[in-house]
């Protein structure tokens, strides 16, 4: 037994600022809401193009607007993308979109509304779109080693196999993919409370620990200054109550066994960030599924690790969605969306080993273009952050 | 043999149920992960999948403990056997 990963590797595309993709899509990426119906008609135009549509974008400042420009770039950026249409109301912040995605090399082109119309608008970027979906056709995967693959986790509708199983899998192969020097994330802030010690515990050096900890303390000033009652069926939810899981503190320590037994917190993120070297991050981020696969698409990662206990089914536009359960009532009610079953794990027919092996295989499968469960039912959830009211 | 609930760590005083139909009364295998080894029980409470059960007796005000860490307080006593969740066990903090 026992993958050897240092032989091992992926077909993917190389992008312009040498990162490596595993899908190759041309986006359509709304600057703000009222952009989203001229997206939605260019990739109705246009096959192969895929519009984003998102609530946000009007009306933000200061670091609310940093992070939606820093999430809606990002996800230009991303890899897994090959070009991008921006829209926008107007040229201003569309331009700023435009100029943030161009700086990684990648064709992008804006268009805003004002003063041309909606159908004027669809004409012109249809046009472009047309341009951008035959160029990225014509691109062709390339070979690359696994330790150019970047991933990224987050569990959702956890309950106790979660962390009985299905997060120690991830925990697993993510201990083997640090190892192999793989760039991976991890977050969910509030969602640490109970185990925040075991995490600090595992930062690499004092001052990353401090820095972990100021955005763990931060995040509970903003839960005990907005709460009402102790969070019980918002965190956990009623989905996690009803799968078994009773206190925040319990949820907590099945989440933290994604981050496996070896792994060492190598450094911080904020929301959206791009992490500047391989290793474990923490991103300070939002629990709720969505918003935290999102920010880790616009972070730059390719692939993502989604542990489920009751069957989240979440995925994400750009980011293949892997999901594993060893939960065998939602492998029985649900085997469409999850990728691997884990379920022997709890009657001792797998081992941790054998499991993740079966996560990695997924992963490298999917990396060649095998698609997700996700992917297969058009799960394509895009949320964005919101750090607090518009002005 | 049927695995019905697994204990993380030996000093936990919990398992989580691991099958459907769990039923009063019935006798249950236990596995202890940690010490991979099994124990014997009897349900005294109907508990669903994923749902957990007292591995010891637990009195209110007691600490709750799995995966060998602290996971809140009981509200009420709960003999070994019995369904341990939000009608008797709360958060210590928030």
């Amino acid at each position: 037994m026992g993958m050897n990963l240092k032989g091992a590797g992926f077909e993917g595309w190389r992008r312009e600022n040498g990162r490596m993709g595993v899908r190759n899509h041309v986006i359509i990426l709304p600057v703000d809401d009222l952009s989203n119906a001229a997206a939605e008609a260019v990739a109705n135009n246009i096959k192969g193009a895929l519009a984003i549509p998102h609530a946000y974008g009007r009306l933000q400042f200061g670091a609310d607007l940093d992070l939606h420009f820093r999430t809606l770039i990002g996800t230009g950026t991303n890899p897994n993308v090959a070009g991008v249409i921006v829209i926008g109301i107007e040229p201003g912040w569309t331009g700023r979109i435009v100029e943030g995605i161009a700086a990684s090399g990648k064709p992008v082109e804006g268009f805003a509304i004002e003063q041309n119309g909606d159908i004027n608008t669809i004409a012109n970027a249809s046009r472009a779109a047309y341009r951008l979906v035959k160029h990225a056709s014509r691109l062709k995967r390339t070979r690359a080693e696994l330790v150019e693959l970047w991933v990224s986790t987050k569990c959702g509708e956890s309950d106790t196999t979660s962390g009985l199983a299905s997060c120690p899998t991830v925990g697993n192969a993510f201990d083997k993919l640090w190892e192999n020097g793989n760039t991976l994330v991890f977050g969910e802030t509030t969602e640490l409370t109970g185990g925040e010690h075991l995490v600090a515990e595992r930062c690499r050096t004092p001052e990353i620990r401090a820095q972990f900890m100021a955005m763990f303390d931060r995040y509970q000033r903003v839960i005990e200054s907005n709460k009402t009652s102790d969070l019980s069926e918002s965190q956990p939810t009623k989905g996690n109550i009803e799968g078994g899981l009773t206190t925040i503190e319990e949820k907590a320590l099945g989440n933290i066994q994604k981050i496996g037994r070896k792994c060492l917190v190598d450094g911080v993120l904020d929301k959206a960030e791009a992490p500047t070297g391989p290793g474990l991050w923490f991103m300070d981020s939002s629990s709720a599924a969505a918003e935290m696969v999102t920010l880790c698409a616009a972070s730059g990662y390719a692939v993502h690790f989604f542990p489920t206990g009751q069957g989240n089914v979440i995925g994400n536009p750009i980011l293949p969605v892997i999901k594993l359960t060893a939960n065998p009532r939602t492998q029985r009610t649900m085997s469409e969306h999850i990728d691997v079953d884990v379920t022997g794990l709890l009657q001792k027919r797998m081992n941790m080993d054998d499991a993740g092996e079966a996560l990695l295989d997924c992963m490298l499968r999917a990396a060649d273009g095998e698609l997700t469960a996700a992917e297969l039912l058009g799960h394509r959830e895009f949320s964005l952050t919101r750090l607090y009211e518009s002005a | 043999m049927t695995i019905h609930f697994v204990v993380h760590d030996e000093g936990d005083s919990v398992g989580v149920v691991v099958v459907e139909g769990l039923q009063a009364s019935n006798r249950i295998n236990g596995w202890i992960m940690d010490q991979d080894r099994m124990i014997e029980f009897d349900a005294k409470s109907d508990i669903p999948i994923g749902h957990k059960l007292a591995v010891k007796q637990i009195k209110a005000g007691d600490t709750i403990i799995k995966y060998g860490v602290d996971i809140g307080r009981a509200i009420a006593d709960i003999a070994p056997g019995e369904h341990l969740h939000v009608h008797n066990v709360k958060t210590k903090r928030w």
